[in-house]
């Protein structure tokens, strides 16, 4: 894998740039807005998910908290535009910072449990940050939400022309170029001595310990870095559907990208991208038939769980191992 | 001081509750490696299973909640057999998710059969006792014996039976209870059988003074969760006082402070308690 990711020309990189490709030309030819709106959620859905995996699937930590720092982003954005009047860009970076100390405390806190451990101790954070939010009424304006977020200012360009972010066609390449920045930092990190580090700590802790590293250090650094993603996406979120509410931090949320990265495959680059396109799609499909829509949800999880080992890539790795076994060399 | 016993006995009466829950899910969790996050929707299953065998076919308390329990661990061992038996050998993970999708069909199947409005239980032992300045229902009382019978049972069945002492090894170590001749594969049946009934019985008798509606496993599961962690995983005693303490905790700071971050309050105590003790108060190091 690691001999083929450096050739230019090999088929996986060809495949990637066509996907590329085809993903900026989408609204060339995509013209239904409701299509593209839907495009634009799997994206921040992809970039969240893709940012959890890195705790989760690469560091083998489950934080169940990921939904919060989604929110705590969306509403730091959301507050330092409307209250404060910052403009959108140092408001991304600010909301950012705010997720990432917010997200250093509780992982200095969390991250001292193991296993099942932290993952219920951060969902505990989730739900507590969840209840602040709903009840804090004075600064979040509680269960009313807040409403009227602006999408992003322009970004004025020599020769007095601009990028504008009124048409969903703009927002979307704002969040498909976001989401592309997420894979390639993330994909960096993973293919680096500090990706390395996080998978001996998923591997063995004690082992990693013993071995001269500092398993807390990685942790750490790992749990930020997902925090600062999944903050830059809950502030795509927060401009993009202007409207939040303390729905957007709940459990929920965490449990859906979870979802996301367990359906498509834990631990890859590519399941929960996949994930996150394959179930947001399915469960707008899933408005049109006769069959409870949630239950119908439900049903596919599970089949899917059962007869997937390792989600969808791990699915496409055996069906790939059975019938093509020799391509992609 | 009246406010104060007022609200350690309603403290006591839901910690009652949460540890009928909390036991069952750390026999399913705990023993089994399954975070069983449908505990709450089969406990809420259970919650109208009950009520429908006292309102339809109009059978008393006891009986209804009698019925509903084994109905409830009936359908735990179909759920086993069906959803966790196939990833038994997976990572917990795939079984949360598999939980999940659960919850989904549980909940919404409810929601689609019986609506989204609150179902109220035909009114059963609505006596009111006055003593000393302090007000307690006759339900409240049952709540607390019943929920103290049940755990003397179940401490019997584990430590007087061979069935028990079955479940037991598994817990402690599933292979070498394999090796021994023990059948794995039965003992999760009636782990699933065991934690599924308990959640019935708990919401069979929280259910005249709560109200039953699709909704209501999830704030319970929740709780669940923390209760076993903070007792730490699979100890049966840390089930019990963790959900007494829950129990404490979020009645006192309703009474006392507010009830909007009862939650909080909660789950805070759970962090304490993580931050000092990073596996749980009964939980081996």
């Amino acid at each position: 894998m690691m001999e083929t990711a450096g050739k230019l020309f090999s088929p996986k990189s060809l495949m990637v740039l066509i996907l590329i490709i085809a993903a900026f030309t989408i609204p060339f030819f995509v013209t239904s807005r409701f299509l593209l709106h839907i495009m634009i959620l799997c994206c921040i859905w992809a970039m969240a998910a893709t940012s959890m995996n890195l705790i989760m699937g690469y560091t083998g930590q489950v934080n169940l908290a990921h939904g919060a720092f989604f929110g705590i982003g969306a509403y730091s954005a959301g507050l330092l535009i409307l209250k404060l009047g910052i403009p959108f860009w140092p408001a991304l970076l600010l909301a950012c910072a705010i997720t990432v100390v917010l997200g250093f405390l509780i992982g200095l806190l969390a991250l001292r449990t193991k296993g099942s451990y932290f993952a219920i101790g951060t969902m505990c954070f989730n739900v507590i940050v969840t209840v602040i939010i709903d009840s804090w009424e004075g600064l979040t304006e509680g269960a009313r939400g807040l409403l009227g977020i602006p999408r992003p200012p322009p970004i004025p360009l020599p020769f007095g022309k601009e990028i504008t972010f009124t048409s969903v066609a703009a927002n979307y390449y704002l969040i498909l170029v976001s989401l592309l920045l997420t894979i390639l930092v993330i994909y960096r990190i993973v293919h680096s001595m500090m990706g390395r580090s996080f998978m001996a700590v998923r591997g063995n802790e004690e082992l990693a310990e013993s071995l001269g590293m500092n398993a807390m250090k990685a942790k750490l650094l790992s749990f930020l870095i997902s925090t600062f993603f999944a903050a830059w996406a809950g502030v795509l979120y927060a401009t993009y559907i202007g409207f939040l509410s303390p729905e957007i931090s709940d459990y929920h949320v965490t449990f859906e990208l979870l979802t996301f990265c367990l359906i498509g495959g834990l631990g890859t680059m590519v399941g929960p991208l996949i994930g996150a396109f394959i179930l947001t799609i399915i469960s707008e499909l899933l408005h049109g038939i006769a069959v409870p829509r949630m239950v119908a949800y439900g049903f596919v999880l599970i089949i899917i769980m059962i007869f997937l080992r390792g989600g969808l890539m791990g699915g496409a790795r055996l069906l790939w191992l059975r019938f093509g076994g020799k391509g992609g060399r | 001081m009246s406010l104060f016993i007022q609200q350690v006995l309603n403290g006591v009466m839901l910690g009652s509750v949460y540890s009928l829950v909390a036991l069952g899910l750390t026999l399913e969790y705990g023993i089994l490696h399954i975070p069983n996050f449908a505990h709450g929707a089969l406990y809420m299953v259970g919650a109208y299973l009950a009520f429908l065998l006292a309102t339809y076919l109009g059978f008393n308390f006891w009986l209804a909640m009698i019925l509903s329990m084994i109905a409830l661990g009936l359908i735990g061992v179909l759920v086993e057999r069906l959803v966790f038996r196939p990833l038994m050998l997976e990572s917990p993970l795939s079984s949360f998710i598999a939980a999940i999708g659960l919850i989904f069909i549980f909940v919404d199947g409810a929601l689609n059969i019986f609506g989204p409005d609150f179902k109220r239980f035909p009114p059963t032992h609505i006596q009111v006792f006055h003593v000393l300045g302090i007000t307690i229902t006759f339900q409240r009382i049952i709540i607390v014996v019943v929920t103290i019978a049940l755990i003397v049972l179940l401490h019997l069945f584990i430590k007087k039976t061979t069935m028990g002492a079955t479940i037991e090894a598994t817990a402690q170590d599933r292979e070498g209870a394999q090796l021994v001749g023990i059948n794995v594969k039965r003992v999760r049946m009636i782990v699933f059988a065991l934690g599924t009934a308990l959640a019935a019985a708990a919401a069979a008798l929280i259910s005249p003074i709560h109200l039953v509606h699709p909704g209501m496993g999830g704030p319970v599961i929740l709780k669940a969760f923390v209760i076993i962690i903070l007792g730490g995983m699979g100890s049966i005693p840390g089930a019990i006082i963790g959900g007494f303490i829950m129990g404490l905790v979020e009645s006192l700071s309703g009474g006392y402070i507010s009830t909007a971050y009862n939650e909080v309050f909660a789950f805070a105590v759970l962090v304490t308690v993580l931050a000092v003790r990073p596996t749980g108060l009964f939980g081996a190091k």
